[in-house]
This record gives C-alpha cells, sequence and structure tokens, in this order.
C-alpha cells in the first residue's frame, strides 16, 4: 500500500499572509501512492499548507513564503507554474466547474497545455470521467452544460478535470463539505481507486472521512504539525495530548 | 392601524411612480405614431422607408430615409468597430491587470470621459480633428463621416468601459483559481475563462454603446457636413436620423407635411434605439442568472 517513497517533502515551511504567521517549521513527506489525510480544527493552516504545494497561495499578493519544498527530489521554485500545477492537481471545497459544457470542462485542461489532437482529446475526456466514476452518468449529455449536474456529480467532474491533465499528485481541500452522504460516498471510493495510480492529499474538517480514507494522517494545530502517523495508529493511540483531545472531541 | 396606513400610502406612492415611467414611454410613443401616421395619409408609407432621396423642401417634396438610416448606420458601425476592441480591452486591463492604485485613477478618469459635454467635443471636432482627417486623406472638408466616427467612438469608450469591467469583475474568482489550478497561464485564463464568462455583460456593454451612439445628435451635426445623400464612403460629407430632426425642426412649419415627416423620422430613431436597449436587457438578464 504505502511505499517509503517521497514524493513531496516540505522542509521548515514557513507561511505568512503579510504579518500573520499561518505555519510554523512544517516538514513533512508525503510518499508516493498514499492518501494522506490533514485534520484539524478550522485555522490551523491545512489550507494554506495544500495550497502552498501547487504554488496557488502566490496569487494572493500578501502571501510570503520561507522553507524548501522538495517535488520528485527538485526544488519546486525551479519548476515553473504551470508545469507544477499540473503534476499537483487541487480539487477545491465548492465544486468549480467552469460555465461550459461537461465535456468541454475536462477537455479544458489538456487544451491549454497544447494538446490539439481531437481523437486525443476524445480519449482523455472518456478515460477520465471513467477514472472519477462519473462515466456512466453523463457519458449521453457530454455537450449540456456543467453547471446543471448535482453537487457530487460536479464534484466528480472537477476530479476528472484534474485527471486528463495527467497529474502525479491530486490536492483535495474539504471536497466534500457541501455534499449529501451519498455523494459523500461516492467521491470517496473514486478517491480509493484512484491511489493505485495517483498521491493524494485530502484536507478535511471531518476526523471521521479521514478516518475512513487517508492511509496516513497528519494533525495540524494552530499552524503547527503536531504528529503524522498510520491514520489506525493516530485515531486509536495518538502520542501527543493535544490530538488525543481533537479526536475526542474536547476542543475545535 | 396608523402604520398599516402608511404601509399603503408609500406602497401606493412607490407603485404610481413605476407605472408613470411605463406611461410615459408608452405616451412617447403614441405621440409619434399619432404625427407620422399623419405623413402616411398624404405620403405613402412605402416612399418613405425606401426612398432614396431626402428633399424635405423642393417642390413635389421627397421624404426617403435611406439616406439618412445609411448615414447613421455607417457613422454607427463605424464608431462600433474601434471602440469595442479598444473598449474590452481597456476593461480587461482595469479589472484584470492593473494595480490596485492604477485601477481606481482609471476608473475615475473614465467617470471624467463620459461627463464631457458632447458639444464641448463636436467643437474638437470642428477646430482640430476635421483638419486633421481633412489633410490626412486629401479631402476638400473635414467635415465628413470618419471625423464623426472618431468622435462617437470616443463618447461610447466610457458605456462599454465602465459596463464590460463590471461584468469581468463580477465573473466568480473560483472559475481563474480552477484554471489556474489546471495550470493554465494568465492568459490562458483570461481568454477562455472569464472572457466567455463575462461575455453577455460585454455584449450588453456593446448595445447600450450602440444605442449610445446611434441617439447622439450634438456631435454628429456639428462634424459631419449634414449632407442628406446616400454615403458611399466615410470619407464623404453624410447626416444621421438625429441630425435631420435636429437641423430641420426649427424651419419646418408646424402642421406641414415636412413637420410630421421629421416625427416619422423620430419614431424610426425610436424604435431602433428601442429594440437595441430590449436586446442589451436580455443580455444583462441572462448575466444575472
Amino acid at each position: 500500500m504505502v511505499e517509503q517513497d517521497a514524493i513531496i517533502k516540505t522542509l521548515d515551511l514557513n507561511c505568512f499572509y503579510d504579518e500573520l504567521q499561518v505555519l510554523r517549521n512544517i516538514n513533512l513527506e508525503i510518499y508516493r501512492n498514499e492518501i494522506l489525510g490533514i485534520i484539524g480544527p478550522a485555522n490551523s493552516g491545512k489550507t494554506t499548507f495544500l495550497r502552498a504545494l501547487n504554488r496557488l497561495n502566490s496569487l494572493n499578493i500578501n502571501y510570503r513564503q520561507q522553507g524548501v519544498i522538495r517535488f520528485e527530489g527538485q526544488d519546486a521554485t525551479q519548476i515553473p507554474d504551470s508545469v507544477l500545477r499540473r503534476k499537483i492537481g487541487i480539487i477545491f471545497a465548492m465544486p468549480q466547474v467552469l460555465p461550459i459544457t461537461i465535456y468541454e470542462n475536462v477537455a479544458y485542461g489538456p487544451r491549454v497545455h497544447g494538446v490539439k489532437d481531437g481523437q486525443r482529446i476524445d480519449a482523455l475526456v472518456m478515460e477520465s470521467l471513467q477514472k472519477a466514476y462519473l462515466w456512466d452518468e453523463v457519458k449521453d449529455r457530454l455537450q449540456t452544460s456543467a453547471t446543471k449536474l448535482s453537487g457530487g456529480q460536479q464534484q466528480r467532474l472537477c476530479i476528472a478535470r484534474t485527471l486528463a491533465v495527467e497529474p502525479d499528485v491530486i490536492l483535495y481541500d474539504e471536497p466534500c463539505s457541501g455534499l449529501d452522504p451519498i455523494s459523500t460516498a461516492r467521491v470517496e471510493d473514486a478517491m480509493q481507486q484512484l491511489s493505485q495510480q495517483y498521491t493524494q492529499i485530502l484536507v478535511t474538517n471531518n476526523t471521521k472521512q479521514a478516518a475512513r480514507v487517508s492511509h496516513r494522517t497528519a494533525f495540524f494545530l494552530m499552524g503547527e504539525l503536531v504528529e503524522v502517523d498510520n491514520t489506525q495508529v493516530l485515531y486509536t493511540n495518538p502520542s501527543d495530548k493535544r490530538t488525543d483531545d481533537y479526536l475526542t472531541g474536547k476542543f475545535g | 392601524m396608523n402604520r398599516k396606513w402608511t404601509e399603503t400610502v408609500i406602497e401606493a406612492a412607490i407603485r404610481l411612480s413605476g407605472f408613470l415611467l411605463i406611461a410615459f414611454v408608452f405616451l412617447i410613443f403614441l405621440f409619434l405614431l399619432k404625427d407620422s401616421l399623419s405623413l402616411f395619409r398624404v405620403y405613402p408609407f412605402f416612399d418613405f422607408i425606401a426612398g432614396t432621396k431626402w428633399l424635405p423642401i423642393s417642390e413635389p417634396p421627397s421624404f426617403g430615409i435611406v439616406p439618412l438610416v445609411m448615414g447613421s448606420f455607417m457613422v454607427t458601425a463605424g464608431a462600433i468597430a474601434i471602440c469595442v476592441p479598444i473598449g474590452v480591452a481597456a476593461a480587461l486591463y482595469i479589472a484584470e491587470i492593473a494595480p490596485g492604485f492604477l485601477k481606481t485613477i482609471l476608473k475615475s478618469l473614465i467617470e471624467v470621459l463620459a461627463s464631457i459635454p458632447s458639444v464641448v467635443l463636436g467643437f474638437i471636432g470642428i477646430v482640430w480633428l476635421g483638419p486633421f482627417v481633412k489633410n490626412l486623406f486629401h479631402l476638400r472638408t473635414g467635415m465628413c463621416g470618419l471625423t464623426g466616427v472618431f468622435l462617437l467612438a470616443f463618447m461610447a469608450l466610457p458605456t462599454i468601459i465602465t459596463i464590460s469591467e463590471d461584468a469581468l469583475a463580477s465573473v466568480p474568482r473560483m472559475y481563474k483559481e480552477a484554471a489556474y489550478g489546471l495550470g493554465a497561464t494568465k492568459w490562458q485564463a483570461l481568454w477562455r475563462i472569464v472572457l466567455p464568462a463575462a461575455s453577455s455583460g460585454i455584449m450588453a456593454a456593446i448595445m447600450l454603446g450602440i444605442g449610445r451612439v446611434i441617439g447622439e445628435t450634438m456631435v454628429v451635426m456639428m462634424v459631419t457636413g449634414n449632407a442628406p445623400v446616400i454615403p458611399t464612403s466615410l470619407l464623404q460629407p453624410l447626416r444621421t436620423l438625429t441630425a435631420t430632426i435636429a437641423g430641420e425642426m426649427g424651419e419646418a412649419v408646424s402642421g406641414s407635411d415636412h413637420y410630421y415627416a421629421l416625427f416619422a423620422v423620430g419614431l424610426v430613431l425610436f424604435i431602433i434605439t428601442f429594440i437595441l436597449n430590449f436586446t442589451a436587457e436580455r443580455f444583462l438578464r441572462r448575466t444575472r442568472r
């Protein structure tokens, strides 16, 4: 299941918005093909950590960062934005489908990366939708507007769209916070299947979801990484008292 | 009890204002229609709408509006061809690229631009732009369609920029983030996502810009040369629907055929702008949905 081979590594990562420090000295390794859950109360820096990995934070002009992020052993700052963000895809909390057809939503990514061959795009669209467990539901209406899909379908469409640019890592920023339990289960199923091929990082407010899906779980609190361990160990026998308090609902 | 009574009065007053507005539009239309019909009793409708000569004071007079419609159409098309690309590009710059302080300065400058009285622009057209166009193309006179085109494009710019900018700024930020998240560059995100998402608002801006240009009177009267002939080129003097009404209303004898013909021209103009505004409203509603 988990190979001990780090695809992403952060070394003393510190993140700031203006003078406010939101992450402190984060040292975390993310292994190839694992699902890493990140849990913690609101404002503990989980989302900032996720968005630091594919540099979406830098869209905010007040953002500053110190420390090193290594991706495949290479200093991530040496990789151009568009390449890094293709290899490290992200799924947002609210499904962000674009106001175009289902087909075009998935085809958009390959197109911006210069794929012009129509058959290749057709194949990518079909393959990506199948991997995201959406193909059967939408194959007859690829040319209808994506905004007409249900919330859960939209979120899986976003996953398919990310898969279409052939990433190595997929980041999920509370992907099920707006979904009903059945849609949530579908998204989680899709994640389980994808872990054959992809490294996935799941930020969630729902500790039960992390317990269900992730192989390892990291606990963030007030910008610090409190501990990270195999999910089973972290949930049943955490080494830090704060983790135990959070999981048993004493705060947060 | 007293409170309920106040509510009723206020509601009635508001409702009255609303209906009054509808009544005004309707009454203007009725008046134009009534006076136009007085013309069509003595002058055939077909000769009016398809006639190629506008000679209101010759004997017998001829009230063909084709030269005027063509004049309006050519000037409008020319102005739109210039101001739409510039206006949309400027809106893109302000909404997406300009840093904060520049954005504020540009937006207030555009307001200033919008508030320049058209007679001042006409004046600039006569003393500066007209001679410039004349020398540039070696014409006999600079008072021609092209001079009007430049000034009208300038006048429509603020409308197009402000409304397009609003449309672009209201594109949800998440669309852009989604595009960036897939590795799109800034330009790819703008061109393939932001611009299409704002397209109906931009279309509405263009429609309102056209409405502004086609209804403009003072500038075209001052700089386009006022020759009611069918224009074959923008370098010729021409005359628009609006300039005809403004220029001839003073000399037309009240109650004469000429007088009623001008009302009929007004009716045509009213219908054109009504259709434009109606279309623009449709586009705007689609944006909001």
